[in-house]
């Protein structure tokens, strides 16, 4: 069994973070893990994007090849637009759906709407907002993560929402349980 | 009970270097190395050890310092970006004229697709040319496994050895399997030291060991466990070196070479050559072994790669990459997205950089003839929307420098803007050059009190500003230091007004803290309370 994901966001929202929860997920369950991630330049309020790839079989590559990705996960619905290339006929997009405008020439937010739609497995929320409602307005990334768990299926939800504990523990309980609520939201939402 | 961990490629060769009795980190900050020191400074194990971990002022110096350590015996490590090189080369290259004491392994991260740098030079030259043995690993594990290897092979060979990373294997992490701790080297210097004074009649002599052990290095090679070949039929072979092994792998390819360790395994390759009519060279970076493997075989037989145009001749290698050069490429499912623009990175909200190229784009649109000399660091950003305040970024330090020889040629108002860590770096040579001559330049040195661009590491100047510019014989006059706030705009442009109008040397160092250091610092003190 294998899970290739396309991670992806805007610098500074949390995509390594969720990358490294899933690291932590994927190490205590014994599964097979590469993930390449991207540092310096292009983390200043720029694209960021990281391969993540498990599997029960040892893995080679450290990148994710185009038309292989079985999910695209992103926190910025352009950004998850930017790796459709990569995606698998059936694979699924699990972003958030509001946009983070940070460009002159960002595109109609009608016709960005429109094409991701066009895509056959698409779950979308607008994980800022609704983290902001919960109380919880630094833990977006994990409420995507929540909404993506029950289609990860290498990994199980539990074993994720574990991993979340674990990874946030060094910062304090606030922090473990702002992180967990915002997951199980997520979670949730999508099993509903 | 094996014990896994898992780690980013730098964080694994750091790990490997600690384990294998490391004495001293010796290292500029630079994307894709920096987290190879960051990893020793944080490693209890190496704090236990004592080993040496604070950032040096360039790579020059960081390479020197490892050399004292060697030739004290313990085993030591410098690492640095591709460009790095650049600058340590003098002590690089004349480290294997010398010889070492204890091992002391130089790790190159060289960054193919340019992510955070101005070129994709390939560090593999540098071991050719220097004549040591170069290590490319091709995952994390031989990250790990490579360190305590290199050492050893340093020591055998009493040569630096050069390890070769890529951005996709030093930022990417999977689980690696650790070792056995080793301890270190005790102080051992040498009783006759003559070998490291490289005095014309003993370089001479020295030079010709180094061509000597040549052979025993490349002998090396060839028995290396890095080296492997299995060997397949098939009619194509193909020669896998470093992380290009894992995508040809990925795609079940047989008949291949995989190549961790140089000099090239000569022996496997022509024995892969007898075997087929036509090699695949996949490599990283430049057609470094393209070239070797042509030269080996002749004219009259099939080499490909990157020259040839099978393997795209700029850029990092990608699985889709590969995959067309084997002929084994399949449609992916989805065409690009329209709705897609290009997010470049920018300068963070409130950073001072933003206030100082405010400041200085308003003040230069009453000086049509003015031209801005760039350095290398966050505010390099400048140079897009919507200051687009520079006229050149080309390496470390080139901003007084090129700034200065503008002037010479009658270029006014010549003006450099460089960063704190990066005058420490080289802008300070550059500056006492000004000086010396008097040069009609303005130097606007950015201070946000770190190095920012790389995740805010200290500053070797930090404090000392004002100090080393007068002690470069900058006039205290022409020596100006200001606050980049919003608030403080109007006295901003004043002062460059003003140094701009002084025809001779001025620099003005706009101080203040960069947001990010700033924020984690209040965190950290508020997660203290």
């Amino acid at each position: 069994m294998k899970l290739d994901v396309m991670l992806a966001g805007v610098g500074g929202q949390g995509i390594l973070s969720i990358a490294t929860v899933i690291g932590v997920a994927a190490v205590e369950a014994g599964i097979c893990l590469k993930q390449a991630e991207a540092h310096g330049m292009s983390q200043r309020g720029g694209d960021v994007q990281s391969h993540l790839r498990l599997s029960t079989e040892p893995i080679y590559s450290d990148l994710i090849e185009k038309g292989k990705a079985d999910m695209i996960m992103a926190l910025e619905p352009m950004e998850a637009l930017r790796y459709v290339q990569y995606l698998s006929a059936d694979g699924m997009i699990v972003t958030s759906s509001a946009p983070f405008v940070n460009i002159p020439d960002y595109p109609d937010s009608g016709k960005l709407e429109r094409e991701l739609d066009s895509f056959p497995n698409v779950v979308k929320a607008d994980v800022a907002e609704l983290s902001v409602q919960a109380g919880v307005p630094r833990s977006s990334n994990m409420m995507l993560l929540g909404m993506a768990a029950p289609f990860m299926k290498i990994l199980s939800p539990e074993a994720l929402r574990r991993a979340v504990s674990a990874f946030f523990a060094p910062k304090g309980e606030a922090v473990v349980e702002a992180n967990l609520k915002a997951f199980d939201i997520g979670l949730e939402m999508v099993e509903k | 009970m094996l014990n896994k961990v898992l780690l980013l490629g730098d964080e694994a060769v750091a790990l490997g270097a600690i384990n294998a009795g490391l004495s001293g980190i010796y290292a500029y900050p630079g994307t894709p190395s920096t987290e190879i020191t960051e990893f020793i400074q944080e490693n209890p194990l190496a704090r236990e050890r004592n080993i040496h971990s604070r950032w040096s002022t360039n790579e020059k110096t960081a390479m020197e310092e490892a050399l004292g350590m060697s030739f004290a015996g313990k085993r030591a490590m410098v690492c640095m970006k591709h460009v790095g090189m650049n600058v340590c080369a003098d002590a690089f290259v004349n480290s294997a004229i010398t010889g070492i004491n204890g091992g002391l392994v130089v790790v190159a991260a060289d960054d193919p697709s340019m992510h955070s740098s101005q070129n994709e030079q390939d560090s593999r030259f540098y071991g050719k040319f220097a004549m040591v043995p170069v290590l490319e690993p091709s995952n994390q594990q031989e990250c790990y496994d490579m360190a305590a290897y290199a050492f050893d092979l340093s020591e055998r060979l009493k040569l630096p050895v050069l390890m070769r990373l890529v951005t996709r294997v030093a930022h990417s992490r999977a689980s690696v399997v650790t070792g056995p701790l080793r301890n270190q080297n005790d102080l051992s210097p040498e009783s006759d030291s003559r070998h490291w004074v490289l005095l014309p009649g003993i370089a001479r002599w020295q030079y010709a060991s180094l061509v000597e052990k040549q052979t025993l290095v490349a002998s090396l090679s060839e028995e290396s466990a890095f080296n492997r070949y299995e060997p397949s039929y098939s009619r194509l072979g193909v020669i896998a070196c470093g992380i290009a092994y894992n995508y040809v792998m990925e795609l079940g390819v047989k008949n291949v070479l995989k190549v961790s360790q140089y000099p090239l395994p000569v022996s496997a390759i022509e024995k892969m050559a007898r075997g087929c009519d036509r090699i695949l060279v996949v490599e990283d970076g430049q057609p470094v072994v393209e070239q070797e493997v042509k030269a080996l075989l002749g004219a009259g037989f099939k080499v490909e790669g990157r020259l040839t145009g099978v393997l795209p001749r700029t850029g990092e290698l990608t699985p889709d990459s590969v995959a067309a050069a084997l002929g084994l490429k399949s449609e992916p499912a989805y065409a690009p997205a329209e709705n897609v623009a290009p997010r470049p990175p920018q300068l963070c909200n409130g950073c001072s950089h933003r206030d100082v190229y405010t400041a200085l784009v308003k003040v230069l649109e009453d000086y049509p003839q003015a031209r801005v000399f760039g350095d290398i660091g966050c505010y390099t950003l400048g140079a897009l929307p919507p200051f687009k305040a520079l006229d050149s970024t080309v390496d470390m330090g080139a901003s007084i420098t090129m700034a200065k020889g503008a002037a010479d040629a009658g270029i006014y108002p010549a003006v450099a803007v460089i960063g704190d860590s990066t005058f420490t770096h080289s802008g300070m040579t550059g500056l006492l050059d000004a000086v010396n001559e008097n040069a009609d330049i303005t130097v606007i040195i950015s201070d946000n009190l770190t190095t920012a661009m790389t995740g805010g590491q200290e500053s070797a100047g930090t404090s000392k500003f004002e100090n080393i510019c007068k002690g470069l014989g900058v006039d205290p006059a022409h020596l100006k230091v200001v606050l980049p706030i919003p608030k403080a705009m109007d006295e901003i442009m004043e002062v460059i007004r003003k140094e701009i109008e002084y025809h001779g040397v001025s620099v003005i160092i706009p101080r203040r803290e960069c947001m990010n250091t700033l924020n984690r610092r209040l965190r950290k003190q508020k997660a203290g309370k």
